[in-house]
């Protein structure tokens, strides 16, 4: 009998601690007490995975003079997508630990009409004036700021200055400086014409929205919900990569590409033009690079002129549920000061949004792509700036994705681009 | 859970034992004692497996609806009680298109990708659990055989089961790059993974690579329960290598193979991250995991339906191959037996 009753015992034993140890992990919250625009105290900067290290010097620099408001540092993963699902899960939760966090371009809107981040007016109101106007707009949401802009990024044209004299400012002169120098294919015994990043990913968004944008087209209306694609301008925008495929100026093997294969193409000397972010720039200088020293850069081309680059980079936002709201905007002020942003140029080759940096003597020394750089953030247009992103995106991708690989019209896919939209912001 | 059940139970009743017996031997104070001793795992499991099933079974009535404030820019808040509308959403394709009217989900919509998915899942499950089962009892095959290096073979045969799924799809990736090793050695330009059947191919390909050694395992093991002396006593009889494999390995290896397939299946119809990392799910190769996780971002509530019709889906294929297999497996070992 005794034996029975030990092991009885201990299995009552396990099923208390078992629950003890759910009830413990329920009540994180209920400490601090005033929260509010004058709250201050230690913050949490929730930051992307930092391949390129500058977070322990950002810090280390906050750290050194705000003692009582020390910043912790949280890195997510790199992807964006587990980012996003990340900072949801902990919005869901209403986290007071998720003080400032990081915020993908394309994330402010939705963010902003969940009342997630705090709009950056009256106590909070943030200036903008010495930021580029790309950026601070794709951190507006509704007339209002929500972010502060943190880094930027638009898109070049790299170009092979030992191919051609000087770089094309519209699609027909690319397209005409390819005319018996180029083949349909990477692997021909000519470089390809032109690519860019048309996998079935962001990537495409991010390429179908150049092309629309620089026709004068417009995914999005400013409401954030009206599509309007079914437009003359839409169609010659998805028609210059459409007919690229059909022509041969895009080799099929593009389909495929994401920023890396396209880098790598270009890098092997098989494409003579390619749309990239400037991070490809010292990897094509690099030391195992055919073109080094054999490319240049420009700003995207359009139908006349200078195209409208995407726009991106990330921004910083303060969290509806921070506690200490007032450290956390000094923090916004500091991320945006002049030795931070010139930190994470020469550091981590992040884009600036201080205008001042990319006529900076030193810095252009060192980064000679900085100047057309800004022209093409000047340039630049942000991606749809709508609540409903995740699925407008989706339909960007599929749809766009079946007219470039010519599985359906160009005007049928705008048609039932047109409509998803429609259905996906309908609510 | 239930899956568990038909191994062990095939094992337990290996040596012909009948239940009866067995339920005699059970008093009832040592009854008593059991269930105490299930009991916190019982509740572990209600905790962890049964609430989030019943809450996500919930959340699938509630609704994604959020209207947007034209004059704040906010979004009102989702979750009110809408009844079957998201069943009616993926099922029979109802898209929202204002105003409370519904039209068929237009193309880029999560919501028109759904039978594809499920086509596409079914067919990767049916095309990859058959070309595993048959290289798998091989591979099986050789392994069990005397014959020097069979060590050797054994590791060789291993390895891509040891290899984690997300190291894999990389590892395709390189190799179905329009530069890459596939192309070079056949002297090709095929754009592996941006083409329909390219895309749906490359897959097969590399789960089939990644898991027949699982299969082949667990064949191995229901091989090696073989007394080598019903080989001897058939060859004596006259049997030739092919009746020898149809009339005593296959039935014999029935249990072991059975248990491996449904694994397989169940897994198949889960499969994810290799469509995720190869493809990222374009060019028709979307399996409704991808799509539930796509659908997470624009809507929790919907996500959840579509979690549920998969779960259901899986879970009425598991209790088919279960009832269907089950009577293989007990009948099998006692008519082997005697």
């Amino acid at each position: 009998m005794s034996p029975k009753v030990a092991i009885g015992a201990v299995s009552l034993l396990s099923a208390v601690v078992v629950l003890a140890g759910c009830g413990s992990s329920g009540n994180k919250s209920g400490t601090g007490s005033s929260s509010g625009a004058d709250a201050r105290g230690p913050i949490t900067f929730v930051t992307g995975k930092d391949n390129s290290g500058l977070m322990p010097h950002l810090a280390d620099a906050w750290n050194k003079d705000h003692a009582n408001e020390k910043v912790t540092i949280k890195q997510q993963s790199d992807q964006a997508d587990q980012q996003l699902s990340d900072l949801e899960q902990h919005f869901q939760a209403k986290d007071p630990g998720y003080d400032v966090v990081t915020v993908d371009v394309v994330w402010t809107a939705e963010f902003a009409a969940k009342g997630w981040v705090v709009p950056l007016e009256g106590k909070y109101a943030l200036p903008t004036d010495k930021l580029l106007g790309p950026t601070v707009k794709a951190a507006t949401y509704n007339g209002k700021l929500y972010a502060a802009p943190y880094a930027s990024d638009g898109g070049l044209l790299y170009y092979r200055k030992d191919l051609v004299s000087k770089a094309p400012t519209t699609w027909d002169e690319m397209i005409a400086d390819c005319q018996g120098k180029t083949s349909t294919t990477i692997t021909g015994p000519k470089p390809a014409c032109y690519a860019g990043q048309f996998a079935k990913y962001e990537g495409l968004t991010v390429n179908a929205a150049e092309a629309i944008n620089s026709a004068g087209g417009q995914i999005v209306k400013d409401d954030g919900k009206t599509p309007n694609v079914e437009t003359p301008e839409a169609t010659a925008g998805l028609n210059f990569l459409v007919n690229g495929f059909k022509q041969g100026y895009i080799p099929k093997e593009a389909l495929g590409f994401q920023e890396t294969q396209s880098l790598n193409a270009f890098q092997a000397g098989q494409l003579m033009f390619m749309r990239n972010w400037p991070y490809a720039d010292a990897i094509l200088a690099g030391t195992g690079s055919k073109v080094a020293g054999k490319f240049d850069i420009a700003p995207l081309p359009g139908p006349k002129g200078v195209g409208a680059s995407s726009l991106g980079g990330h921004s910083v936002a303060i969290s509806s549920y921070s506690k200490y709201k007032a450290t956390a905007l000094d923090f916004l002020k500091f991320v945006e000061s002049d030795a931070v942003q010139s930190y994470n140029l020469t550091q981590g080759s992040n884009a600036p949004v201080l205008t001042s940096l990319y006529t900076d003597q030193a810095l252009v020394a060192k980064f000679p792509y900085l100047p057309v750089l800004q022209k093409s953030i000047e340039n630049a247009v942000p991606r749809p700036v709508t609540p409903f992103y995740p699925a407008v995106t989706e339909a960007i991708e599929t749809n766009v994705y079946a007219a470039i690989q010519g599985t359906t019209s160009v005007d049928s896919a705008l048609k039932s681009l047109q409509a998803a939209i429609q259905s996906a912001t309908a609510g | 859970m239930t899956l568990a059940e038909p191994a062990a139970e095939s094992t337990a009743t290996a040596p012909p034992a009948t239940p009866g017996t067995k339920r005699n031997k059970i008093k009832t104070g040592e009854g008593r004692l059991a269930w105490m001793l299930v009991a916190p795992t019982i509740a572990l499991l209600g905790l962890i497996v049964g609430y989030p099933i019943v809450k996500a079974i919930y959340n699938s009535f509630l609704s994604d609806n959020q209207k947007l404030n034209p004059t704040t820019g906010l979004l009102e808040p989702a979750g009110a009680w809408t009844g079957l509308t998201n069943y009616k959403h993926w099922l029979l394709q109802q898209c929202p298109s204002g105003a409370g009217k519904t039209i068929t989900c237009p193309t880029g919509t999560l919501g028109s990708q759904f039978w594809g998915s499920i086509s596409v899942t079914v067919g990767f499950t049916v095309v990859t659990v058959l070309l595993e089962t048959v290289i798998g009892m091989i591979f099986a095959l050789m392994m069990n055989r005397a014959f020097r290096g069979r060590a050797l073979v054994r590791a060789a045969i291993l390895i891509p089961w040891a290899i984690p799924t997300a190291v894999t799809a990389k590892l395709w990736q390189v190799v179905f790059d329009p530069q890459g090793v596939l192309n070079k050695l056949l002297g090709t330009h095929y754009a592996w993974t941006s083409e329909k059947w390219p895309a749906r191919s490359a897959i097969v390909i590399a789960d089939v690579w990644k898991t027949t050694p699982f299969i082949a395992l667990l064949i191995l093991a229901g091989l090696q329960g073989i007394s080598a002396d019903i080989y001897e006593s058939a060859k004596v009889d006259g049997a030739n290598a092919w009746q020898r494999f149809v009339k005593i390995t296959l039935p014999l290896v029935k249990p072991a193979l059975a248990v491996a397939v449904i694994f397989r299946t169940l897994d198949v119809l889960r499969m994810y991250d290799l469509p995720k990392i190869l493809t990222g799910g374009a060019n028709g190769t979307t399996t409704v995991s991808v799509l539930v996780v796509n659908q997470l971002h624009s809507g929790v509530y919907s996500a959840s339906a579509l979690s549920t019709i998969t779960f259901i889906f899986i879970f009425a294929i598991a209790l088919g191959m279960v009832k269907l297999f089950n009577a293989n497996i007990v009948g099998t070992p006692g008519k082997g037996g005697k």
